[in-house]
C-alpha cells in the first residue's frame, strides 16, 4: 500500500512538474497543459557518477543526496571515492573515467592536491582526469545570490576557462641546478576550440559580449596565439560583441566594476585566478557552482576549488554550491522541473536569511541549511 | 557570383597552421583558382558540448515556422540533447544580411534543419536563397530516400528508391544572359568532371553501405552529348570501382514513364540537378505526397536536412492542416546524423505508428485530422516509451 501511494505521489509530482516546465519555457506552447497532464510516462532513471572529493566534499555530497531524495529526483549515483591525498582508499583512474564516459554526467567535489609528488610525476590527479576525459572547458556562472551580502550587486558574468593546456602542462624541469624551466603550451587548435565554446555559449544563452582575457603584451607568442584564435572565431559571430582585456586590468575591473562583464574566455591559469576573484565577489567558494565540458561528457563541480579541510567533521560548510551543481546537473539531463524546484528552494532559504552558514555570517550548520532547503521544496 | 564567393572565402580560408607553414601568403585569386570547385576550409571545431549539439534552424516561409514549432515541441517532450539556433530570414527583404548570417551559423554548427526559404525578389541580381545556401556551403549531393508507408493509399505500394542528386551545378549554375542578340537568352548548364565524380561515388558508396545492388544513372546524353555525356561517362568510370553493384543508365524521359508505370525496378538513382528535382517530385507524388518524405543535403563539411520536396505551402499556412511528418522525418534524419540513435529510433517509431497504425492523416493524405492531432498522437505514442535524456 505504501509502495503504491509513494509511486502515485511521484507520478503526480512528475506530471505537474512537466506541465510547469512547458508553461515556463514556452509561452505559446502548442501542446496544452491539460493534454500533457493526461499522459503518464514510464519512469526513466538517470545514472550519474559521483566523486565526493576531499575535505568537506563527502559531507556536502551527503547533503545533496538528502535533498535529491526528498525531491524524489529519478537519479541514481555511482559513487567513487577518488583522492590523491588518500591514495590507499582511492578508486582507480580508469574505473572513474570509464564510469563518467558511460554515464556522460558526473558530480564531483574538490580533490585536494598535495604540494609534493610521491612518484615524481608532475601531473595531478585532477589534471589526469581532465586530460583523460578531455574536459577542456570550465564554465563558472557567477551570479549575485539573493540575501547574500556583498560589495557589488547584480553581478552576472560567465567565466569560461580552457583547462587542458597553458600553464598546467606539467612540463617542468631543472636544466641547470638552480634554474627551473616551466613550459606553457598554447595551441591554435585548442584556443580556437575554447573560443568557439565561449561564443556558442553566448549565442545559446542570449549573451551580448565575449571578453578575451590575455597577457599578449608580454607573452607575445603564446597569449598572442590565444588572442588571435579568439579574434578569428569572433568573426563568425557578427552579432556578439568581442572585446579583449589584459589580465591585470581585468582583475582590477572585476573588483571595482564587475557589472561590465558578460562572458569571459581565458587561458588556464588566468581562468583560475579570475574564477576565484569573481566567486569572492558574490559570497565565496561555498555558493558558486561550475561545470567542465568535453564534447561528450559534463562534470559538475563547485566553481572555486577549495577543499575547506579545516572544517571536516564540524558540520560548518555551506552546501549551496554543491546543491546548485546538482540543480545544474538535473537541468542538463532534461529534468528541469526538479532543477527549478531545488534552485527556488535554495533561493528562498537564502532570501529568508534564517539559516545561514558561517561563511555567510550566520551560525547554522550544514544540516540545518540542508533541512531548510528540504522544507522549502514544494 | 564569383565576387560573392571571393568575399566569403576571405573569411574562412587561410587556416592559421597553413599560413604559418607556407612562407608566402597565397592571394585570394590563387586559392580560388587552384581548385575552383571545392572550397578550401579551415576545420571549425564541432558544436558539441557535454553531449549536447547546437543546430541551426531556418524555419523559412509558408508552413515552415509552424512545422518547426512541432519539431521543437516533440524534441522538448522527449528530451533530445539538441539546442536550436533559430534564424529567421525575412522573405521580403532585398538584402542578404540574414542569409549571410544563416550561412555563417551553419558553418559554425555544421548541421542545419530548414524549411523552404522564399525569395520574393524578382530582380536579376538577387539570387535564390535556397540555391545560394547550397552553393556557398558546397552541399554537392542531395539524397531523398523514398520508402512508401504501408498505411497510406497511393498509386504504388512498397516503393523503396533512393535518389542521389547533384545539387550545386548543372542547370542551376545561374549563368544566364541576353547579351548576344536582343530576344535571345542563353542559359548555361555546367557539368564538371569533379562534381559528377563526387556524386557518382556517393551513390555507389551509398549502395554498397546499405546493401543495394543496382545504381541507375539518369541522363539525356543522346541530346546533350557533351554535358550529360560527361556525367554518364564519369558514372561509368566510377562504376568500375564497384564490381558488385550493377550499373545501368536510362534517359530521363523514359525514366519518368518507367517511374509511374513500374517504379519497383529502381534502387539507387544518380542524376544531375534539374532531373533530380523532377524525379524526386514524381516519386513523392506516387508515394503519397509532399508531406511525408525528407531530403538530406551533404557536403564535405556540412549537412542540411529539409522536407523532401521544396515547397513552401504558403496557401495552407496557419490553417492547422499542414502535414508535419516530412519535417519530423527531416529532424529524425538529423538525429541519426548527429548520432542520437536512441532518440531518433523512438521518434521514428512514434511517427510510423501514428501514420500506419493509428491512421491519423492530414487532408493531403485523404484524412480529416489537423496537424495538432498528428502531433498529439505522436506525443502520446512517445509517452509509452522510456527515453533517457
Amino acid at each position: 500500500m505504501s509502495f503504491l501511494a509513494r509511486n502515485l505521489g511521484r507520478t503526480l509530482v512528475q506530471v505537474s512538474a512537466r506541465g510547469l516546465q512547458t508553461s515556463a519555457v514556452n509561452q505559446n506552447a502548442i501542446l496544452s497543459d491539460e493534454f500533457l497532464k493526461g499522459l503518464s510516462k514510464p519512469e526513466s532513471r538517470t545514472t550519474c557518477t559521483l566523486i565526493p572529493g576531499d575535505g568537506v566534499g563527502p559531507e556536502l555530497m551527503y547533503s545533496l543526496q538528502e535533498v535529491f531524495k526528498a525531491a524524489n529526483c529519478p537519479v541514481d549515483f555511482e559513487t567513487f571515492f577518488f583522492s590523491e591525498v588518500n591514495p590507499t582508499m582511492s578508486a582507480r583512474l580508469e574505473d572513474v573515467t570509464a564510469s563518467i564516459k558511460k554515464n556522460k554526467v558526473c558530480l564531483k567535489g574538490i580533490l585536494a592536491t598535495p604540494d609534493f609528488s610521491r612518484t615524481g610525476e608532475l601531473q595531478t590527479l585532477n589534471m589526469k582526469l581532465r586530460t583523460d576525459l578531455d574536459l577542456y572547458a570550465n564554465v563558472v556562472h557567477v551570479r549575485s545570490l539573493p540575501g547574500v551580502k556583498s560589495r557589488h550587486h547584480d553581478i552576472d558574468c560567465v567565466i569560461i576557462r580552457e583547462q587542458t593546456e597553458g600553464e598546467y602542462s606539467a612540463l617542468e624541469h631543472e636544466s641547470i641546478p638552480g634554474v627551473v624551466e616551466c613550459l606553457k603550451i598554447i595551441t591554435a587548435k585548442k584556443s580556437a576550440r575554447i573560443a568557439k565554446f565561449a561564443f556558442d555559449y553566448a549565442t545559446k544563452n542570449q549573451r551580448k559580449k565575449v571578453t578575451c582575457v590575455h597577457k599578449a603584451n608580454i607573452m607575445k607568442l603564446g597569449d598572442g596565439l590565444f588572442l588571435k584564435s579568439c579574434e578569428e572565431i569572433s568573426k563568425l559571430y557578427p552579432r556578439i560583441k568581442f572585446e579583449k582585456m589584459i589580465v591585470d586590468n581585468t582583475t582590477m575591473q572585476l573588483v571595482s566594476n564587475p557589472n561590465q562583464f558578460d562572458v569571459m574566455v581565458t587561458p588556464n591559469l588566468y581562468g583560475s585566478i579570475v574564477d576565484n576573484i569573481a566567486c569572492g565577489l558574490v559570497g565565496g567558494a561555498g555558493v558558486v557552482a561550475g561545470a567542465s565540458y568535453s564534447a561528450e561528457t559534463c562534470v559538475f563541480e563547485p566553481g572555486a576549488r577549495h577543499t575547506f579541510s579545516e572544517a571536516v567533521g564540524k558540520n560548518l560548510a555551506n552546501p549551496t554550491a554543491m546543491l546548485l551543481c546538482g540543480a545544474k546537473m538535473l537541468r542538463h539531463v532534461n529534468l528541469q522541473p526538479y532543477s527549478d524546484m531545488i534552485t527556488s528552494a535554495i533561493n528562498k532559504v537564502l532570501n529568508e536569511g534564517r539559516f545561514r552558514t558561517k561563511d555567510l555570517g550566520g551560525q547554522s550548520t550544514t544540516t540545518d541549511f540542508t533541512y531548510a532547503v528540504i522544507d522549502h521544496l514544494k | 557570383m564569383a565576387l560573392r564567393l571571393a568575399r566569403f572565402t576571405k573569411d574562412i580560408i587561410r587556416p592559421t597552421f597553413i599560413r604559418s607553414l607556407s612562407t608566402k601568403e597565397e592571394s585570394l585569386y590563387d586559392i580560388q583558382h587552384k581548385q575552383p570547385l571545392q572550397k578550401r576550409l579551415t576545420a571549425i571545431p564541432n558544436a558539441q558540448y557535454g553531449g549536447r549539439h547546437a543546430v541551426t534552424m531556418l524555419p523559412g516561409g509558408g508552413i515552415g515556422p509552424e512545422l518547426m514549432n512541432y519539431v521543437r515541441e516533440i524534441f522538448r517532450y522527449c528530451g533530445v540533447p539538441v539546442d536550436f539556433e533559430i534564424i529567421d530570414i525575412d522573405p521580403n527583404s532585398e538584402g542578404n544580411d540574414d542569409l549571410e548570417y544563416a550561412i555563417t551559423s551553419i558553418k559554425r554548427n555544421g548541421v542545419a534543419i530548414k524549411g523552404n526559404i522564399e525569395t520574393k525578389s524578382e530582380q536579376t541580381d538577387t539570387i535564390s536563397r535556397n540555391v545560394a545556401l547550397r552553393n556557398e556551403l558546397d552541399l554537392f549531393v542531395n539524397v531523398l530516400e523514398c520508402k512508401s508507408y504501408p498505411g497510406i493509399i497511393s498509386r504504388h505500394q512498397n516503393i523503396d528508391i533512393v535518389i542521389v542528386r547533384q545539387n550545386t551545378e548543372g542547370e542551376y549554375a545561374m549563368l544566364e544572359h541576353e547579351q548576344s542578340v536582343p530576344g535571345v537568352v542563353e542559359s548555361m548548364k555546367v557539368v564538371t568532371d569533379e562534381n559528377s565524380e563526387r556524386v557518382a561515388r556517393y551513390a555507389f558508396e551509398y549502395a554498397k553501405n546499405t546493401g543495394r545492388s543496382r545504381v541507375t544513372t539518369v541522363h539525356k546524353a543522346n541530346i546533350m552529348k557533351l554535358s550529360d555525356g560527361l556525367f554518364l561517362e564519369t558514372s561509368r568510370r566510377v562504376a568500375k570501382d564497384y564490381p558488385d553493384i550493377k550499373h545501368n543508365d536510362m534517359i530521363i524521359d523514359n525514366c519518368c514513364m518507367q517511374l509511374v508505370s513500374n517504379p519497383h525496378q529502381f534502387e539507387v538513382m544518380n542524376m544531375t540537378n534539374l532531373y533530380g528535382t523532377i524525379v524526386s517530385n514524381v516519386i513523392c507524388g506516387i508515394a503519397g505526397g509532399a508531406g511525408l518524405l525528407s531530403g538530406k543535403n551533404y557536403g564535405d563539411h556540412y549537412a542540411i536536412f529539409e522536407p523532401g520536396t521544396r515547397n513552401t505551402g504558403t496557401a495552407i499556412a496557419g490553417k492547422n492542416i499542414a502535414n508535419p511528418v516530412a519535417m519530423l522525418n527531416a529532424s529524425i534524419d538529423m538525429l541519426y546524423h548527429l548520432g542520437h540513435k536512441h532518440h531518433a529510433d523512438a521518434i521514428a517509431d512514434a511517427v510510423y505508428k501514428t501514420v500506419c497504425e493509428d491512421r491519423i492523416h492530414t487532408p493531403d493524405l485523404g484524412g480529416s485530422h489537423t496537424s495538432l492531432d498528428v502531433i498529439q498522437n505522436i506525443v502520446r505514442r512517445l509517452s509509452e516509451k522510456t527515453i533517457h535524456w
